[in-house]
């Protein structure tokens, strides 16, 4: 029972480091990026690259990747969605999700139908484990994800709390015409909490490729349990993210102990339950209390 | 010295033309009272001036240069802030964190948290609070402090008793000429006749988009500004021709 319960919260810090840069964007930008998923599988095939055919370990690949997701964010903001939400709140989203077909089908066509991971590149760290009191494993790199989404999750929450940037981009989040009339560049404000919010994907692919096998198609599955973890912790709570990610591990171990094809469904059940709930207690009309748990209201 | 020239200014909401080529000038130092009527086009005016709207036509100057086509946040750079009707705060964040985003503009100047606080006391053991927890006035004391951070050179003030009660007005105005006092030029849109001559040097009265009254403060009589705030001819009274 510990060690489901260990196992899950390791789990849990996987699901939170995936979701961070959804819940980033959500919770300043309001915008569902429905293309995470397949960036995150964009950001595994480039650390693969680099290992493959450079010897180069995903640690360091990291160095060049979360910069260069970053610049993708950067014009994400600036080409399609700053664009697209002129259409209303919507057309970002779609125009997400049309992005994610478009990277998926070029991954498939560049790399095939293969399964790839990044464990190869990893030395010991793909299969070592710490030993902890009542015979409890848990694998090295599953504790350095839950370690990697505190540190990332710690620090976007100070950087947005603490630096003169991060309260520019949660004022713009707030009332963007209102920032321009204080001197904030609301443009210029949330294309770097894009860049930001896409350049923590980068992270998440390392963890990603490192732990698991990854195709070209893996970015809806990835996209959905970052979604999940991201509404379970309370859509825009940076914080509820990684309780999000920990509950939904949670239910997966629980669901998996009662049935053997549990595993998945527990999670989502979690994530219904949770979504239901929110729904009932929540105060206004229906499209409000629809649009707040989306994150896509105040 | 001109600080801050408008010319020909024309303002459409669609069809609708909200300022009819208002033409003004302000001297630095100087403050300007902004009067009319609801629907005059002195919210419009101010807004086009901070850069919240976009003029149809005609320029504006500010310390000569041609600012016309600037965004608001780059005005705000220049010099030129607005503190907005309805105060429009950021809500989920605290009284500190809105003073310190006016600060992030970084012109240079002796507005600091701590001098709006002592013009704002009661600010103080508010701090940490979000501001959307505040009374009306402190709210109103928060965004005229936040607009101060910029350490602008003009002061765009649009209905600051809109909504408050006469004691939190009487001390919003006791502000006011405290900050005068700093040698900041203000232009003020206020509905409460009393009030805006009492703080101001000059009276512009507007009156369906356009100027119909603009004189030093002094040399204008409340007969004259209440003729041309509801656009009256000479001699005529709201209760009918003489």
């Amino acid at each position: 029972m510990l060690n489901q319960i260990a196992q899950a919260i390791v789990l849990g810090g996987y699901y939170a480091l995936i979701a961070c840069g959804l819940s980033f964007m959500l919770s300043v930008m309001r915008v569902i990026n429905l293309a995470h998923g397949s960036l995150l599988v964009l950001g595994g095939y480039f650390l693969w690259y680099l290992g493959e055919h450079y010897e180069i370990s995903p640690f360091v690949g990291l160095l060049a990747l979360v910069p260069l997701l970053a610049l993708v964010g950067w014009a994400l903001q600036r080409f399609l969605l700053e664009r697209s939400a002129r259409g209303g709140e919507l057309l970002p989203i779609l125009t997400t999700f049309g992005l994610s077909i478009v990277l998926d089908n070029l991954l498939f066509e560049q790399f095939g139908a293969d399964t790839r991971s990044l464990a190869p590149y990893i030395g010991d760290l793909a299969w070592d484990s710490f030993e902890l009191p009542g015979d409890i494993f848990v694998g090295k790199i599953g504790v350095l994800t839950l370690v990697a989404a505190i540190v990332l999750l710690g620090g976007l929450q100070l950087f947005l709390s603490r630096t003169g940037t991060g309260k520019a981009i949660r004022a713009t989040a707030e009332d963007p015409d209102t920032a321009g009339i204080v001197g904030i560049d609301a443009r210029k404000a949330s294309a770097i909490a894009s860049a930001i919010a896409v350049g923590s994907i980068g992270i998440a692919s390392a963890a990603l490729g490192m732990r698991a096998t990854f195709d070209a198609y893996a970015g809806g599955a990835q996209l959905l349990f970052a979604f999940e973890a991201t509404i379970i912790g309370g859509a825009g709570s940076l914080w509820g993210t990684l309780i999000g990610g920990i509950v939904l591990a949670l239910a997966q171990t629980a669901g998996a102990a009662i049935h053997p094809q549990g595993f998945l469904i527990g999670g989502h059940l979690a994530f219904i339950f949770v979504l239901f709930a929110r729904f009932f207690f929540l105060p206004g009309d229906f499209t409000y209390r629809l649009r707040r748990i989306a994150g896509l209201a105040k | 010295m001109t600080l801050l020239s408008i010319e020909n200014l024309d303002v459409r909401y669609g069809q609708f033309k909200a300022v009819r080529s208002v033409s003004l000038k302000v001297g630095a130092g100087e403050v300007v009272a902004i009067i009319g009527a609801n629907g005059a086009g002195k919210t419009t005016l101010l807004r086009t001036l901070a850069g919240a709207i976009r003029p149809a036509g005609g320029r504006i100057l500010f310390k000569g240069e041609d600012v016309t086509a600037m965004s608001a946040y780059e005005r705000v750079k220049s010099g030129m802030v607005l503190v907005p009707e309805g105060r429009r705060l950021f809500a989920r964040m605290t009284v500190e964190e809105n003073l310190e985003l006016g600060g992030l503009v970084k012109r240079g100047g002796d507005w600091s948290v701590e001098r709006i606080f002592s013009i704002f006391p009661n600010l103080v053991k508010r701090r940490h609070a979000r501001t959307g927890t505040l009374s009306g006035g402190e709210q109103q004391a928060t965004a005229i402090g936040r607009a101060l951070m910029t350490n602008p050179d003009v002061v765009f003030f649009d209905e600051i008793s809109l909504g408050l009660s006469p004691l939190v007005v009487d001390q919003v105005y006791a502000s006011l000429a405290e900050l005068l006092k700093s040698g900041v030029t203000v232009v003020l849109v206020e509905q409460d006749l009393k009030r805006a001559m009492a703080v101001a040097g000059r009276a512009v009265c507007m009156l369906e988009g356009q100027v119909v009254l603009d004189r030093p403060m002094p040399e204008t009589t409340r007969d004259e500004i209440t003729e041309a705030y509801f656009g009256l001819k000479r001699g005529q009274s709201l209760g009918g021709a003489h």
